[in-house]
């Protein structure tokens, strides 16, 4: 596990947060006068994961959006609730974690750049060592001084893990989560979905049947 | 179940640390790829050398020179200043961004980096205008103070028109639609106190025109604080 700088980092570091709720409501996406899902309604709670399948273009990724709070839903609600009472935005955004194709780092930064930045961003102070632990953590040691430009695709998906366990969130979203890794990438993701479904929330989108195992419950998008 | 995390929601450094954090990842991003600044000198250095080729030796009324100093840098701020959000769209790196950065802080960094970027351009510029224009300065300190208010609201303006049209299809175009009506009356201000200060007058006798930049600048970058999540948010 990556370890935290004794004292460096904010005020509510290392503290122990009530526990998260993630609760979506009757959600539904359109775009004009295609609509993608509806009916959308789960709860997941610590130690609970999901898996969410369907053909291509059946939303899985835009779900994900939705969930993260990247887009908006045409219907329903997305609710995070810290104990008994609603997180505010900026405690969601200390919650979340996400992997995804879409989701691009910086490619004129460094990789120790990148994940300094989306550090400092987050109000967390992390010592070179300890982001240096997370990319080792992801199987990017000795890379941390490598443009992010100069990266293969299976690196950037490894420096993905790194950025979405930056701030060990207690909800991970993984939308395709061993795209482009070698085999050795894949264990890496493996080992990252088991402790996030031993200690938080875990949703996976995929279509990869192995994957799907890892949902305790499975979501079917488009039929 | 009690959820431990090395992070904490509620933690916070301080706006000045996160939008700092901005500013400089911008920074260093912009120094290695170098697209604002390039179509920054680019546009200013032609509209210098034409406008200077134009007009040979005469030397035009204070008047003239400063309304084609704010011509230039306005021109210069469009052609450069809207890069700091169409990068992050362009790239796909504003998803990371939006995850991880409140909105408010992401608003000022990229307005401290385009603040920087006019300052940088007024510096390199404003000298090379006047001295190709055979201009003086008649009140050097006026000039400088109007050329920082006039920098001040023009980032602000800036940046929040470039965050608002990022994410749409005809950016060039809507990008100079939507700042110049925004910006004319802090260009009028600026040329009109540009004006007093080559003719040498004193900063008193300035007083309105500087107390339109201050006006416009506060109310631009306030209005921009409020509004910026609604206009961040996809």
């Amino acid at each position: 596990m990556l370890e935290t700088d004794a004292g460096s980092g904010p005020a509510g570091v290392g503290e122990a947060l009530p526990p998260v709720t993630l609760a979506v409501h009757d959600l539904a996406k359109r775009y004009g006068q295609r609509g993608i899902f509806r009916g959308v309604s789960f709860t997941l709670q610590p130690g609970q994961s999901l898996a969410i399948t369907g053909r291509n273009g059946s939303g899985k990724s835009t779900l994900v959006r939705i969930l993260c709070g990247l887009l908006r839903p045409s219907a329903g609600t997305v609710a995070y609730h810290l104990g008994e009472r609603p997180a505010t935005p900026r405690e969601r955004r200390g919650l979340i974690g996400l992997v995804a194709p879409d989701l691009i780092l910086y490619e004129e930064l460094s990789a120790l750049e990148n994940l300094r930045f989306f550090a400092r961003v987050r109000g967390l102070q992390r010592s070179a060592a300890a982001l240096e632990a997370l990319l080792a953590e992801v199987g990017l040691e000795g890379r941390g001084a490598d443009l992010v430009g100069t990266f293969s695709s299976g690196m950037r998906q490894r420096l993905k893990y790194a950025y979405a366990l930056l701030h060990r969130p207690p909800v991970l979203f993984l939308d395709e989560p061993t795209a482009n890794l070698d085999e050795a990438g894949v264990a890496m993701a493996r080992a990252c979905i088991a402790r996030q479904r031993a200690t938080g929330i875990l949703v996976i989108a995929t279509n990869d049947h192995e994957e799907l195992q890892f949902g305790d419950r499975i979501l079917r998008l488009g039929g | 179940m009690t959820t431990k995390s090395c992070s904490s929601a509620t933690a916070s450094s301080g706006w000045v640390g996160e939008a700092g954090a901005v500013f400089w990842k911008d920074l260093r991003a912009e120094l290695r790829s170098r697209y604002a600044l390039n179509a920054m000198a680019i546009f200013a250095v032609t509209t210098l050398v034409v406008v200077s080729f134009s007009l040979g030796p005469q030397a035009l009324p204070p008047p003239a020179v400063a309304a084609l100093l704010w011509v230039v840098l306005f021109f210069a701020a469009i052609a450069s200043l809207s890069r700091v959000f169409l990068r992050e769209e362009e790239a796909h790196t504003a998803a990371a961004l939006r995850l991880a950065a409140e909105p408010v802080h992401v608003y000022l960094g990229k307005l401290l980096f385009n603040l920087v970027l006019l300052l940088a351009l007024d510096v390199l510029l404003v000298p090379l205008f006047l001295a190709l224009m055979q201009a003086r300065s008649g009140n050097l300190w006026l000039l400088a103070l109007v050329l920082l208010l006039g920098s001040v609201g023009l980032a602000g303006a800036t940046t929040i028109v470039a965050a608002l049209i990022a994410k749409a299809a005809a950016r060039g175009a809507l990008f100079g639609g939507l700042a110049f009506p925004l910006l004319l009356p802090l260009l009028l201000a600026a040329v009109s106190g540009t004006r007093r200060a080559l003719e040498g007058a004193s900063c008193a006798a300035a007083g309105a025109e500087l107390r339109l930049l201050v006006s416009f600048a506060v109310v631009m970058i306030t209005a921009s604080i409020l509004l910026f999540e609604y206009v961040w948010s996809e």
